[in-house]
């Protein structure tokens, strides 16, 4: 059996609306609902898959942010992860210092497998699953909508463009979830009160002989523009007209 | 008013987790249960499966949750539909808890994991067609015989009575009110619906008969005697009610207010109009006053300090406000206010429910009055 290590991150609930500071600077966290980035949902939710199906023994959720972050480890556990690891930071990191964050951690686990979301919907960046992998030196397979596992060896499909490729992964390899990989199970009632019992441990973070300096500078966040009021158009023509001298695009 | 951070990390986890769920299971098939006047048995499954069922109570595969987090189960499942509240309130609160509470080992063993799992459906009765708000004048007799007892009567109004596996029922019995475990297909037991409702159509309610009902002695619940016994169990209910209240209220005024923002009238959205904002201020106020006493309720109840005049104080508050809260949404959404297209009138008309059952709204009222008089009004 294999020892998966899944990456979850919490992010602004995807219900909310985005409000902004009124300085530019980034979004308004404060007081706003926030939940587990809904694509590592779909990591956890094969984790405890491939744990049903015997393939997974131990399954380990990581989060890296501040304290409050214990919340989507906990959740994670109600989902049927076994133990949670909270890495500490009150700063926001990009994605390859999220990677070099998660190596240290793959590098004292040991899991056989990472799972991570294809992407986070704050930044979505879709960049950290693809760093890890090459930092670690593991084969990849990212965007995965299926998964089979065979005796030795896992068949990944993705969608990509041309229609659906398959890959053949031998363990360890890092593997990032796309939407339509499964339907995650709500926590159940039972399972929320049996993750309490569950061990989770947090940890500073260390900063790696100081490699962890940003590359990326944020200069500023803006909503996008305030979109117009719909036209409704009667005639071909007029649509016509208006797309060759209003939109310009014919 | 951030009420969020009053609740421990284990009780929002236990809410999310149900909003979700109703979100996505339950509340898209809310309006064509209610206009077929049906409940949706298809969920029933789930509901045991998420631990909706006896949450509160510990072993017998429940989950054992706190009294907040019971609460806001309630309040979810509610924000959905009051009879769908209803559904877990009295397998949970009315069937389950008294058997937990006064049942033999035995009857706990027989019934508790099978209630829990929604694998065996439970009903409570006690009102009566002569008697609602003053049971202790119900005519419903059990008579001793040689290998048990024999009950005659007629229950009212019960909530899931024709689906029900199992129907505990009160009676008077040697001059004490007992409860009895009445399994479905008893000779002398029979259900049948009562129609025509225009409020909680999407619950089941019956009308119950026992004639000459032979049940065996290890149907009375040992522990249960005297009126103090079913009204334990309503205390259990009232509380989640209470809950529950705010749930429903929550579903108004979120419906009013996404309306009031994208409806124009007179050249400008309904909500930048000083009047209606007037009404969804109030409504935001209530819910609030009222999700505060809920949360003292579940404090107190933790603390084993709960009197039944807190909860009726409370539960008198919060299904009146969210009836006023709907009332006003209603308005607010004006001809697509009586269609069941929007939640509105659905939680309106359920509302009229909630506000009569388990205890009426001026019943509670002379609870809170005995306890301030000191004097009691209804004896
Ligand atoms: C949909 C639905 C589901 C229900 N489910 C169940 C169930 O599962 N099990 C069960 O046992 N029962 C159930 N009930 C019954 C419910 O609890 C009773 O209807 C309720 O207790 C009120 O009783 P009543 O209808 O007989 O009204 P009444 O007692 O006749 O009251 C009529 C009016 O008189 C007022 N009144 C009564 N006494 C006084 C007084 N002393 N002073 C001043 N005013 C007074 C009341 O406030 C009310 O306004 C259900 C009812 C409904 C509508």
């Amino acid at each position: 059996m294999i020892k998966i290590l899944v990456a979850v991150k919490r992010v602004l609930d995807f219900n909310l609306r985005v409000r902004l500071k009124p300085d530019g600077s980034g979004v308004d966290l404060a007081n706003a609902k926030m939940s587990m980035n809904p694509f590592d949902e779909i990591a956890v939710e094969e984790a405890i898959r491939l744990k049903e199906k015997g393939v997974a023994g131990e399954c380990v959720a990581v989060s890296i942010g501040p304290l409050a972050n214990q919340e989507t480890l906990r959740t994670a556990l109600a989902l049927g992860m076994d133990r949670g690891i909270l890495i500490t930071t009150d700063e926001e990191w990009e994605p390859l210092n999220v990677a070099k964050i998660l190596k240290k951690t793959v590098e004292k686990e040991s899991p056989q497998l990472v799972i991570l979301g294809k992407q986070s919907i704050d930044g979505d960046h879709n960049q950290t699953g693809q760093m890890l992998a090459e930092i670690l030196n593991w084969p990849q397979a990212t965007c995965v909508s299926e998964l089979k596992w065979q005796e030795e060896e896992c068949l990944l499909t993705r969608e990509i463009d041309t229609g659906l490729e398959v890959l053949a992964v031998k363990p360890p390899f890092i593997m990032t979830v796309d939407l339509r990989l499964n339907q995650p199970r709500y926590a159940t009632l039972p399972n929320i009160m049996r993750a309490k019992q569950k061990p989770l441990s947090i940890e500073p973070l260390l900063n790696l002989n100081n490699s962890l300096t940003p590359r990326i500078k944020r200069l500023k966040v803006e909503p996008p523009p305030p979109r117009n009021s719909v036209k409704m158009l009667k005639t071909v023509e007029e649509l016509v007209r208006h797309l060759k001298q209003e939109a310009k695009v014919i | 008013m951030n009420t969020d951070l009053l609740f421990k990390e284990e009780e929002r986890l236990v809410r999310d987790s149900i909003r979700h769920f109703v979100d996505e299971q339950v509340i898209p098939r809310l309006q064509l249960a209610h206009r077929n006047e049906e409940f949706p048995v298809e969920l029933i499954p789930q509901f045991g499966k998420l631990g909706l069922l006896g949450s509160y109570l510990k072993g017998y595969g429940c989950a054992g949750l706190g009294a907040a987090a019971y609460g806001l189960v309630m309040q979810e499942l509610e924000r959905a539909d009051s009879g769908i509240r209803s559904f877990c309130s009295v397998q949970g609160a009315l069937v389950m808890w008294p058997i937990y509470t006064y049942g033999s080992p035995a009857q706990k063993q027989k019934y508790l994991p099978q209630l829990a799992k929604g694998e065996r459906i439970g009903c409570f009765g006690l009102t009566e067609p002569d008697f609602g708000s003053n049971p202790a004048g119900m005519l419903t007799t059990a008579e001793k015989t040689a290998k048990g007892y024999r009950i005659n009567g007629t229950k009212m109004w019960i909530t899931n009575g024709h689906i029900a596996d199992l129907a505990l029922v009160w009676a008077r019995c040697e001059n004490k009110i007992r409860g009895f475990l009445v399994e479905k297909g008893t000779p002398g037991f029979t259900a049948r619906p009562v129609k025509g409702k225009f409020s909680l159509r999407v619950s089941i309610t019956s009308e119950l008969h026992f004639e000459g009902c032979e049940v065996a002695q290890d149907a009375l619940l040992p522990l249960a005697e005297g009126l103090k016994a079913p009204l334990g169990c309503l205390s259990e209910a009232r509380y989640g009610i209470a809950w529950g209240a705010v749930g429903a209220a929550n579903a108004v005024y979120h419906t009013a207010l996404t309306y009031a923002k994208s409806r124009i009238v007179f050249g400008k959205p309904l909500a930048a109009h000083q009047l209606v904002q007037a009404k969804l201020a109030k409504m935001v106020q209530e819910i609030t006053k009222s999700q505060l006493l809920c949360i003292q309720l579940a404090r107190l109840k933790e603390e084993g300090t709960l009197e039944p005049h807190h909860i009726s104080l409370a539960k008198m508050n919060n299904a009146r406000m969210a009836l006023d809260c709907a009332r006003e949404a209603r308005d607010i959404l004006g001809a697509n206010g009586i269609i069941d297209e929007y939640p509105v009138i659905r939680h309106m008309l359920n509302l009229e429910t909630v506000n009569t059952y388990e205890g009426t709204e001026d019943i509670h009222r002379l609870v809170v009055g005995a306890e301030v008089t000191g004097i009691s009004a209804f004896k």
